[in-house]
């Protein structure tokens, strides 16, 4: 079949065979279908237009920068800066008003909660969740149970300073001793104490080992969780009787709560976030459902010291 | 006499060796490794030891017909077995982690099956051991037929099969343990990839050699590509995985490259690897297979010519397009989005030479459910390699990169090119092999293309849309100038697509089962189906006329 000197016709399409044949494929000798060819070469010549306008070919210690004057670095860098002018004024307005006036300006206050969020959903979900909904370990925002205080200043004291950062002076700091691990209470009498605390809890009947336990209580846990097991807003100390548990209310974890003490960790914010941020995130917590009014004393204590860390903290 | 104590001792020491390796293991999944490599070796003593003949055995137990004689086909029949099996295998621990990233419980809490360990395991089963069984099976049936030469050193050829088995075998059971280059499609440790490149450059032997003793004065189109595919994987793969062990004795390895560097040899390979693997190996299946089913001529010679060289120039130049917006330098991504939309073209080439062999027996369309899957399996072809340019794009990788849409654009390339094209060179295999009349059923054939077809739609759709979701929540901006969602808000939006896309991976995994039940019927040799006949209604010419509105008054 190849050696025909006069090519054959395919008669279903009238095209000449190529005169090639194996394992009885024959190949028509068809031209290249001519829109196929002229968009291949469109796309050739878009590529060299490309690689003239946009960095492309590599020299000897650099590349071609292209005519265009376009590069990534610095496309973000121009997308960057036109996002940080657009918001510059309100962060200016957020950062030069201290956080209890800011509750005097509601369109100011309405900024700040939804830069919050935002700024939430980046830097604090990792720990307290999408919803601030907390876990284990991380307390929940939205109820209005506070470790440490739940108006606009002390929140916001808080995410400054974090709570015990080991290099941070202002850090929150309180340490509750290890009972057990520490041998200030023998096995049994934590034992008692965690009835004792499961009584004050509402979760069990008083039975003896209770009313040893309130003894063990009264001599070593109410000087920072107070007599009743109210818990201390200054010590940061728990309030053991709401039923709302940072790392829960079972006997077994109260027992390793007593027995270990847990001292979590929240970090600082003042070395990464701006003023104008901690303070909208502190409005988006406030907001989110246990915020309370500012007590007069409290926010004049506060707006000194913040001010005086963060004054040039970002910005 | 001699020999036999050879053979035997041969593989004993090989037994020896492993075992003693496996002892000094400094790590408890080299052990393993060893431990297999040391019942393979052991196995195979005792096979060589005995008289029985176990092969003759094993053939007749899969009821292969005796050697012919012209073409060395056993070794086609066993990759025939194999590239079922692993189909199966692949597909299901794909639609596992589906649901896995559905319902992250079926985790199951333990590192073994993670997915993290099944995910390598399921790319893996599926490009290199349904895909790579694939391409060894018919890359030997091919090269014979239209060399019309006998296989060169068929042993040599059973130990390209039998070894990459073994290759596999270490491969996934290496994921599984943990041990991994991180290197994605190239995961395999150093000794699994030196055994490979052993397997690889016999593989090429047999190939080439056969190529040389041909009896035709040319060489057919489809053994262009395979070489391309056997050659450009040889380099790739050993270039990729230059790397210096810890211990001998140990299964890790570090990369003889390291940052940006390590990452762009590692997309170089990784994108030929879709290029040359999936791409020229599977349209060199597709020049064989497609002729002969539709009994017609190719398309166009020129085409084939103008579009392989095309094809084989670009492609290597395409990987930078893997790190878009990284730290790879502006110029590197330039060139890797320009030479991608270049490919555009040389990759169409050869949708149209299969599709426009069909000239003259579109009618087959209708009747043949093996031409339907090859149709729908060139169309994919044609769609990927239209979104493949469109998605190196930089404008449009902003958005799709790291975005399920990849995983979307991958998986129409691989269920509907790759998946769709290998079936249908196995439908074609399988009564020839066995000397059957025909395959046991072509109805379920025409079930295994309706399952599928349905099954891939599902998937990509759900991606499109999963991804282009998931890009457009990442990067909105609220007018205030602050994002507004958070990445977990992303995830839980996806749900709804990721079930979908499970569902049409338990139809594709369905249409498959079909097929393994179809092919192993034909193998048993089972009489045909009891089943109307494909045929659809005859050609009426009386009703093949222009509409009376159209014709001038």
């Amino acid at each position: 079949m190849a050696d025909d000197k006069t090519p054959r016709i395919d008669a279903a399409t009238g095209t000449e065979f190529k005169g090639h044949e194996w394992d009885g494929i024959e190949e028509l000798d068809t031209p290249l279908p001519r829109w196929w060819l002229w968009t291949f070469y469109a796309t050739i010549i878009f590529a060299i237009g490309y690689t003239i306008a946009y960095p492309a070919w590599p020299m000897i210690d650099s590349a071609t920068r292209g005519v265009l004057g376009w590069s990534s670095r610095g496309a973000l860098a121009e997308e960057m800066a036109a996002r940080d002018a657009q918001i510059a004024p309100l962060r200016q307005a957020i950062a030069a008003t201290t956080i209890d006036k800011l509750t005097g300006q509601p369109q100011l206050m309405q900024a700040a909660v939804e830069g919050g969020r935002a700024a939430f959903k980046v830097h604090c979900v990792q720990c307290h969740g999408s919803g601030a909904a907390g876990s284990a370990g991380y307390p929940n925002l939205n109820d209005d149970d506070w470790l440490w205080g739940g108006d606009l200043a002390t929140i916001e004291k808080t995410i400054t300073d974090g709570i015990r950062n080991p290099d941070h002076a202002d850090t929150r700091m309180s340490m509750m001793p290890a009972f057990g691990r520490d041998q200030l209470l023998t096995g049994a009498q934590v034992d008692d104490v965690v009835a004792h605390v499961r009584v004050i809890s509402g979760q069990d009947k008083r039975t003896a080992a209770a009313q040893r336990g309130a003894r063990i209580f009264a001599d070593n846990c109410a000087v920072c969780h107070g007599p009743a097991g109210k818990g201390s807003r200054e010590l940061g100390a728990p309030n053991l009787t709401d039923g709302i548990w940072l790392y829960g209310g079972d006997a077994a974890t109260i027992r390793q709560s007593v027995w270990n003490s847990r001292q979590g960790v929240m970090p600082r914010w003042n070395d990464k976030l701006d003023q104008a941020t901690i303070r909208m995130l502190a409005a988006y917590v406030h907001r989110l459902g246990g915020g309370e009014a500012t007590p007069v004393e409290t926010a004049m204590a506060a707006d000194g010291t913040t001010n005086g860390t963060n004054g040039d903290a970002g910005q | 006499m001699d020999k036999l104590v050879m053979r035997t001792g041969g593989w004993f020491a090989l037994a020896l060796v492993a075992f003693a390796a496996m002892l000094a293991a400094r790590d408890g999944g080299f052990a393993v490794h060893m431990g297999i490599v040391c019942a393979v070796a052991l196995g195979l003593a005792v096979f060589a030891m005995r008289s029985a003949d176990y092969g003759a055995y094993a053939r007749g137990l899969v009821k292969m017909p005796a050697d012919q004689g012209r073409y060395y086909d056993d070794v086609i029949r066993w990759g025939v077995i194999a590239t079922v099996f692993w189909g199966l295998a692949g597909f299901l621990a794909g639609l596992f982690i589906a649901l896995q990233l559905a319902f992250p419980a079926l985790n199951l809490g333990i590192e073994y099956t993670s997915f993290g360990r099944l995910r390598p395991l399921h790319t893996s089963a599926v490009i290199f051991a349904f895909g790579g069984n694939a391409l060894i099976a018919t890359s030997f049936y091919v090269v014979q037929r239209t060399c019309r030469a006998r296989l060169f050193m068929p042993k040599l050829a059973d130990f390209v099969f039998w070894g990459y088995q073994l290759f596999i075998i270490l491969a996934a059971t290496g994921y599984l343990m943990g041990i991994t280059e991180g290197r994605e499609y190239a995961e395999p440790e150093w000794y699994v990839d030196l055994w490979l490149t052993i397997v690889w450059v016999s593989y090429l032997v047999v190939f080439g050699g056969t190529i040389i003793k041909r009896s035709e004065p040319h060489i057919y189109v489809a053994n262009w590509f395979y070489l391309a595919f056997i050659l450009t994987i040889a380099m790739l793969h050993i270039v990729n995985n230059l790397s210096m062990p810890v211990s001998l004795l140990g299964s890790k390895s570090y990369s003889a490259f390291s940052g940006v560097q390590d990452a762009l040899t590692q997309w170089w390979y990784g994108h030929n690897a879709v290029g040359f693997f999936l791409t020229a190996g599977f349209l060199a299946m597709m020049y064989y297979f497609v002729p002969k089913q539709a009994e017609r001529p190719v398309y166009s010679y020129r085409l084939s010519i103008i579009h392989f060289w095309s094809l084989i120039f670009l492609y290597i130049w395409a990987g930078p397009h893997h790190l878009h917006y990284t730290a790879l330098p502006d110029w590197a991504q330039t060139l890797g989005m320009v030479f991608s939309v270049m490919l555009w073209m040389p990759s169409w080439g050869g949708m149209i030479n299969g599709l426009m062999t069909l000239n003259g027996a579109w009618d087959k369309i209708r009747t043949d459910p093996i031409i339907r899957m090859m149709v729908m399996a060139l169309a994919f072809y044609g769609m990927s390699t239209f979104e493949g340019p469109m998605m190196s794009v930089k404008a449009v990788n902003s958005l799709s990169h790291y975005t399920d849409w990849t995983i979307g654009h991958v998986h129409s390339g691989a269920l509907g090119w790759n998946g769709m094209i290998t079936f249908a060179a196995l439908y074609y295999l399988a009564p020839r092999l066995w000397k059957r009349e025909r395959l046991y059923s072509l109805r379920l054939v025409n079930w295994h293309f309706w399952l599928a077809t349905l099954g891939i739609v599902l998937y990509a759709a759900s991606m499109w849309v999963a991804g282009i979701m998931q890009g457009l929540m990442w990067r909105e901006y609220g007018s205030d100038g602050y994002l507004v969602y958070a990445f977990s808000e992303v995830v839980s939006a996806m749900l709804p697509m990721y079930l979908i896309r499970a569902a049409g991976g338990l139809l594709y995994l369905s249409g498959a089962i079909i097929m393994a039940w179809n092919i192993g019927m034909t193998i048993a040799g089972a009489p045909l189906r009891q089943e109307k006949p494909m045929h659809d209604a005859d050609y009426d010419a009386a009703a093949d006329r222009p509409l009376p509105a159209a014709q001038p008054a």
